[in-house]
């Protein structure tokens, strides 16, 4: 019935974004070694209260249906819940991710038995070594606790969400069935080089041999699994997973960072692809839809060197994040691509990579540059970059 | 399950819809699946349903032709099987 396939539609964009993460504090209890935002200071600049209010106030204007609230750690901010209540109150949802430090037994009890709230725990490991060796010493009983919290206080269906890795691409059987055990769903996210994810991408991303597994156990168990559409570059293997199959940067997705910076994506922390500032006059609605970057994403997009594969229409050139990070042409292979492309293309990279920008690592622990097994605390930030999608009517 | 056109129909109340320039993004915050309409006559329907004793009348007063109907009620099954649009019952008539 339409002229131009739905995806065609949503690559020019729309009048609000359909999945919209709001980060919003860069301070954290963890300091994950692959967050995704640089995580573990508060920027003395963040939104306050009321500033938040006002952009809450701004989504319900521009219906907006959800957010996906992350950081940092969200539940940190003293906050937290007074802007919950008021998103619901205004009939915005709220989807959180969380470390689970703050959901206790009674915090489980308050977040159940109401459809506007929804909550993703994080967990990288199915094992406390796998998941403490990444997100830090204690995050697994941290995470586990709270799931428990969380089922004992009858909340159905919340979110187990995992980053998958090298390290624990071999424990999706197990991820299933601890969803299971607390009545979870699983949510499976693709690693990207973004924020201090960039320094330890080249040793936690899925080898291309577990990439195949990945996209034969989606292919098996795909209808009960979540992934926020992250995985579509995978689809260059054949039969398309679920999901809208497209990069969704500025045209269906973007990121409020917690000073109020509006990027086009929450893997796409760095001045390229910053649009403006929910402060600047217009707020947030003329950021989406007037930016002159946000503009340019919805243009044609030039294939360039996957013009001639046959897998292109299927994996559209996979993520624009992970190839900016990784030092690789936007128009070039995704550095993950499933023909072997992309590290042919990673091979060539001669300059550095760009830097992810801004970061609130905790100065008295830098970065590590390698996995080690003890680590500190941390913290993964997953955030979808794409709603689950459901059937399409029309 | 066969969609049937002559029953009184309405969005569900957890329902969000938004309109967009291709027809419109639907929201149902119990199920928490997103859907869309993917043409603006079908979302005409839908806005329509509630104002209607049947789905095919929302339906002709939305200007949709006797040959197109089919189509229609496919359409309006598929948001009914996701839950998206329900059967108006007595909870509608005490309003």
């Amino acid at each position: 019935m339409s002229v131009l396939p739905l995806t065609a539609q949503f690559a020019r964009g729309l009048s609000a974004p359909i999945c919209l993460t709001w980060e919003l504090t860069y301070a954290c209890n963890l300091s994950c070694v692959h967050c995704l935002s640089s995580s573990g200071r508060r920027d003395p600049r963040e939104l306050s209260t009321a500033q938040c209010q006002a952009v809450i106030d701004e989504l319900e204007r521009m219906q907006v249906f959800y957010v996906n609230i992350g950081g940092g750690e969200p539940t940190v901010r003293p906050d937290f819940w007074e802007l919950v209540d008021y998103a619901v109150s205004r009939r915005v949802g709220v989807k959180f991710s969380t470390n689970g430090v703050k959901i206790t037994p009674a915090a489980a009890r308050r977040l159940t038995g109401t459809d506007y709230i929804d909550v993703q725990i994080s967990l990288d490991g199915a094992t406390e070594e796998v998941n403490d060796a990444v997100r830090g010493t204690g995050s697994y009983q941290t995470a586990l606790a709270a799931m428990s919290h969380l089922a004992q206080a009858g909340f159905r269906g919340f979110k187990l969400s995992v980053v998958v890795t090298r390290q624990n691409v071999g424990q999706l059987d197990e991820f299933a069935a601890l969803a299971r055990r607390y009545d979870a769903q699983l949510r499976l996210t693709r690693l990207r080089p973004a924020g201090r994810g960039a320094s330890v991408w080249h040793e936690l991303h899925p080898t291309a041999q577990q990439q195949r597994q990945l996209y034969d156990w989606l292919v098996l168990h795909g209808e009960n699994v979540l992934t926020g559409d992250s995985f579509f570059h995978l689809s260059g293997f054949g039969q398309a997973l679920p999901g809208l199959n497209m990069c969704g940067a500025g045209r269906v997705v973007c990121l409020i960072d917690p000073v109020g910076d509006v990027y086009a994506c929450p893997f796409a922390i760095h001045e390229n692809f910053l649009a403006g500032n929910v402060r600047d006059d217009g707020g947030f609605a003329r950021v989406w839809r007037e930016s002159e970057l946000f503009g340019s994403l919805r243009q044609p997009q030039s294939a360039g060197a996957c013009t001639s594969c046959s897998a292109f229409d299927a994996c559209g050139g996979g993520c624009m994040a992970a190839k900016f990070f990784t030092g690789l042409p936007l128009d070039g292979p995704d550095p993950e691509c499933v023909r072997g492309h992309g590290e042919a293309a990673l091979a060539q990279v001669d300059a550095s990579p760009p830097v992810p920008s801004p970061d609130h690592s905790r100065r008295s622990r830098p970065v590590p540059v390698t996995i080690a097994r003890r680590r500190p605390p941390d913290r993964a930030c997953d955030q979808s970059p794409l709603a689950e999608f459901g059937s399409g009517a029309g | 399950m066969a969609f049937d056109l002559d029953q009184p129909w309405c969005l569900d109340g957890r329902v969000a819809l938004r309109p967009e320039p291709f027809g419109a993004l639907l929201y149902h915050f119990g199920t928490r699946r997103l859907s869309f309409l993917k043409e603006p006559l079908l979302l005409a329907v839908v806005q329509r349903l509630a104002e209607h004793p049947s789905a095919r009348l929302a339906c002709e007063a939305a200007g949709v032709s006797a040959q197109a109907m089919p189509t229609y009620e496919r359409a309006l099954g598929t948001l009914a099987n996701s839950e998206m649009i329900r059967v108006r019952d007595e909870r509608d008539l005490v309003r």
